[in-house]
């Protein structure tokens, strides 16, 4: 690697948050002695509290997501009582009740699976774009290396969620949940893309890449036996952290006014319609906004954590 | 020797007689999540004015730490200084200030180390670190320090001495770095130069011009020379006397003449085996059997007892001499030479006294 | 040197026009018809609808609509909205506030970010360490939203130290939004100089600065901030970019008349010429603070100088 290009990686991988991987570009993780860092990864998370708290709550968030029902205490989300509005939370309602006098404890539990399902898909998404993308991009250098990242420079330059307001208000995919989270995708893809563009080019100038290619490798078995499995950590711990930023992006454009509308249950909305009485009744924000930042932190603890496992220079 | 601090002045100036450096029974740990490690074991040492002392020994023999204990620039934690003495011109370094202690360091005992590239700044230039020195001991003005920096470059024959000092490290070949380094630690025109592998991460005729030239500063300086290397051939080319360290511990010293021609510990021994003689040309290369121990968990009896072609084990060993439970002190065996081991005067081919 | 910013400032040029032709295409594919939406329920003239078509270029295939207004606004023309208000005055009179905004935010970030950055990094698994890295945590997982609201809620309303929304109070009502809008990459700043500061104490050259006897202060400032701060400072350039961009959110929930409140408004009255007008803007400013870290890092590291 020359030294702009080493800046350039640096540089990237800063940008995402993440150092993991370049510590150790002449380690191959193909082989038997670097099985152990995955091993070691795990020992080294067991160990770790952070894990342990992230993991935790990101599966109550999933459980939340799949079977509301189990922590709704029996109210239906859509059953409501106008008489209620508003209502403080009580023994028997935890949460009180919103403007509508629908029981907000079961509103909040029911927006689980929309932040979920949005979330997965979004990350899904980025994943396959920024992989494909990077990778090629990589891994082919020269002229397909420039296009394709001038290309993500382009979708870099837009800030994400504005990107995302134009998208949505253009009204090309709808406003519905395969919309909204194909929106954030599309403007969210960029970092996935450097980050494994940056894994590719180190592993490429690496020495063993060198000697499968001297043993008469192919490019296709190179990038996926050797190259690929090299950028995994680093795209793990992007992908961790990153469920929990679509999410909150998810409220954030829908509180805008410009994700999920009604009757779609979800936290943006909920936040939202709260702001306006944020004097009279803060618990109409406070609740969906604990439950959105917990699940957020989740995702980013367990990120954390796994970053921590599996960066080589953390284990001195 | 437990009464060596109440013999020692404490004034500045040193009676003649007294070495310019004495180390007395040096132990350093390392004391980590894992368990202590015992890198340096009660080492022993002194050194005069214009005297070339080479430290011998493998990576992990504790031959650095030690050498950074004496320059007070080991990381405390994890490391700690758990016993002896270092007395620089009479003065215990260990009972100093932190701020004496850094007086002492570029003045009095000054460092150089085996990279140079990762040891210099890299977003400095090379004027700009040597004039350091003047500016932090000297109080210097920068523009003073920068004009000291080029002619102490061009002492250490760094060519175009005037039109580099601008320069930045990266745009020097790895022997001209080390020249920046040497030219760095005689700044102040140091008592004592510790040179940490000087030149291992050189090409073998860089190697000699560098040795060569800190020979030259030593005879222009008088200087005392503390030469940690594991290159035996450097050794014998530029030291006069040896200390052969392993497990931490010094288990061979003498004249390097006296120790190289005929070594009385086995490892001493095992080392010369291990390097191509140009006497001895077509015989096999003997290797010291087994890996060098695990600080963590130094061997009982003799450290090196699990390697050593000549132990004598059980039945076999003489009364309080059992390789593997009697520790051997480093002791004379003939006048002029101490080594570790119960069995020297069979090593060396002598009568035992 | 000089040869590298012009080569770095000819990539950025496709990279404007990439990315405000993106925006202008997903604005003008806009359904419904702004002109018809601009009538209300009183139905405009077939006329006057061909002549405001016109005057907009509306019925010119998208691609020599964007030609057009490309050369526009390479003369400094951003164009009109549909009221007939030029875009340029209103980014000159909402873009000073989204400035102080960013200031202020920066500011925040780069004097506590590194400040704290540095003292957890010099020791390491301490107190404050220890309180960095929970802090950073819980502060970069805390969606801006949230933040904002929480902050609001508490310093605003309840505790009464700042004021709830508007820029009445001048700079002191930029302190609580900039401080949320700074929070995350506070946060990072933070991180990223804690993570640096411990390596670089590390660094052989560190320890040749202890062995040369200088002072303490000389060898953590000297030799290892500076050292330090070469990533955390170009991560601060690029940011300025991305906070002028990102500040929708902050702006809405405490009601600041900047660009990105101006541009969501106008995403929501379909107002064309004012997003692209805009947000073009805002890729430009992207586009140039990252181009100024590109050649920090040369002035910062001189084992990155261009030839």
């Amino acid at each position: 690697m020359t030294d702009q290009q080493q800046v350039d990686l640096r540089k990237d991988e800063v940008e995402a948050g993440t150092t993991t991987g370049l510590a150790s570009p002449s380690v191959d993780v193909t082989n038997e002695r670097q099985n152990s860092l995955w091993s070691d990864a795990w020992g080294e998370l067991k160990r770790n509290p952070l894990f342990w708290i992230g993991a935790v709550f990101g599966l109550l968030f999933l459980l939340m997501a799949i079977v509301p029902q189990l922590f709704a205490r029996g109210a239906d989300p859509r059953a409501c009582s106008l008489s209620n509005s508003n209502q403080k939370p009580s023994a028997e309602h935890w949460f009180g009740f919103d403007q509508q006098g629908c029981d907000y404890l079961a509103n909040v539990v029911y927006g689980a699976r929309n932040s979920l399902i949005i979330g997965l898909l979004a990350v899904a998404v980025v994943l396959v774009l920024g992989v494909v993308v990077g990778a090629v991009s990589g891994f082919y250098g020269g002229w397909v290396d420039s296009l394709l990242s001038r290309l993500t420079d382009i979708f870099y330059a837009i800030p994400f969620i504005l990107g995302a307001i134009v998208v949505l208000r253009s009204g090309i995919l709808g406003r519905g949940v395969v919309a909204v989270a194909i929106a954030l995708a599309a403007f969210g893809w960029m970092t996935a893309m450097r980050l494994v563009r940056s894994q590719v080019i180190a592993v490429k100038s690496s020495d063993y890449v060198a000697a499968a290619r001297a043993m008469g490798a192919s490019n296709g078995r190179i990038l996926l036996r050797h190259i690929l499995p090299n950028a995994v950590a680093p795209v793990l711990v992007y992908t961790t952290i990153t469920i929990g930023v679509l999410i909150a992006a998810e409220a954030t454009l829908t509180f805008l006014g410009v994700g999920l509308q009604r009757p779609a249950i979800s936290w943006g909305l909920q936040i939202e319609n709260g702001q306006s009485l944020l004097r009279t009744a803060p618990h109409l924000v406070l609740f969906p906004s604990i439950v959105l930042t917990v699940t957020v932190m989740a995702f980013v603890m367990m990120g954390d954590a796994l970053r921590d496992a599996l960066d080589p220079r953390q284990r001195a | 020797m437990t009464n060596l601090d109440l013999s020692k002045p404490t004034s500045d100036a040193a009676p003649a007689g007294t070495p310019l450096l004495d180390v007395d029974d040096l132990r350093v740990e390392f004391r980590t999540r894992t368990g202590t490690v015992h890198a340096v074991n009660g080492v022993s040492y002194s050194l005069a004015a214009g005297e070339t002392l080479a430290i011998l020994g493998e990576s992990g023999s504790g031959k650095s730490v030690s050498a950074q204990a004496i320059m007070g620039i080991l990381e405390t934690p994890p490391a700690v200084i758990s016993g002896g003495g270092i007395w620089f011109e009479g003065r215990n370094v260990l009972e100093m200030s932190a701020e004496d202690q850094r007086k002492v360091r570029g003045p009095g005992i000054s460092m150089i180390f085996q990279d140079a590239l990762s040891s210099l700044n890299p977003v400095y230039s090379v004027g700009f670190q040597i004039g350091e020195m003047f500016r932090a001991h000297r109080g210097m003005s920068r523009k003073e320090a920068r004009k000291r920096a080029v002619e102490l470059m061009d002492r250490v024959r760094i060519p175009a001495a005037a039109r580099r000092v601008d320069d930045y490290p990266h745009q020097f070949s790895g022997g001209m770095r080390q020249r920046v380094m040497i030219a760095m630690a005689i700044a102040l025109d140091p008592r004592i130069l510790i040179a940490d592998e000087p030149t291992t991460a050189l090409d073998v005729t860089v190697q000699a011009q560098v040795m060569d030239l800190l020979k030259d500063l030593q005879r222009e300086t008088g200087m005392g020379l503390i030469l940690i290397t594991h290159d035996l051939g450097v050794v014998n080319e530029v030291a006069d006397n040896v200390a052969v360290m392993y497990a931490g511990e010094i288990v061979e010293r003498g004249t390097v003449d006296d120790v190289f021609t005929r070594p009385a510990h086995p490892y001493t021994e095992g080392l010369m085996g291990s390097v191509p003689q140009v006497e001895a040309k077509g015989g096999r290369l003997q290797p010291i059997a087994g890996q060098p121990p695990n600080l963590a968990r130094i061997p009982s009896g003799c450290p090196f007892h699990p390697r050593c072609a000549r132990r004598r084990l059980g039945a076999e060993a003489a009364p309080g001499r059992e390789c593997s439970t009697d520790v051997p002190p480093l002791r004379l065996v003939v006048p002029g030479r101490e080594a570790a081991c119960h069995y020297s005067e069979e090593v060396l081919g002598v009568r035992a006294p | 040197m000089g040869r590298y910013i012009a080569r770095r400032l000819l990539l950025t040029i496709p990279v404007l026009i990439g990315a405000s032709f993106l925006i202008f295409a997903l604005v003008y594919a806009l359904p419904g018809d702004p002109i018809r939406a601009l009538g209300g329920d009183r139905p405009l003239a077939p006329a006057v609808v061909a002549e405001l078509r016109d005057e907009f270029n509306l019925d010119d295939p998208l691609p020599v609509q964007y030609v057009k207004y490309l050369g526009d606004l390479v003369q400094g023309d951003f164009g009109t909205d549909f009221r007939g208000r030029e875009v340029i005055d209103t980014i000159e009179q909402r873009l000073p506030v989204t400035i102080r905004l960013t200031i202020v935010a920066i500011a925040i970030e780069t004097v506590i970010g590194i400040i704290a950055g540095l003292l957890a990094g010099i020791r390491r698994n301490g107190f404050l360490d220890n309180l960095v890295l929970v802090s950073s945590t819980i502060v970069v997982a805390i969606p801006i939203l949230v933040l904002a609201f929480v902050a609001q809620y508490v310093l605003g309303v309840k505790a009464g130290w700042f004021p709830i929304a508007g820029i009445t109070e001048g700079w002191y009502s930029y302190l609580l939004p900039g401080l949320v809008l700074a929070s995350g990459s506070l946060a990072y700043v933070a991180r990223l100089t804690r993570t640096s500061v411990a390596e670089n104490l590390r660094a052989d050259y560190v320890r040749t600065a202890r062995a040369k006897g200088l002072p303490n202060r000389t060898v953590i400032t000297r030799h290892t901030l500076r050292n330090s701060l070469i990533p955390v400072v170009t991560f601060i350039g690029a940011d300025i970019g991305t906070l002028m961009g990102g500040a929708i959110v902050t702006e809405t929930v405490f009601n600041l008349p900047g660009i990105g409140r101006a541009v969501f408004d106008s995403v929501q009255a379909q107002e064309g010429a004012v997003v692209v007008g805009i947000v073009t803007l805002m890729v430009f400013f992207f586009i140039f603070f990252n181009l100024v870290v590109d050649v920090l890092y040369a002035v910062l590291d001189p084992r990155i100088r261009y030839d």
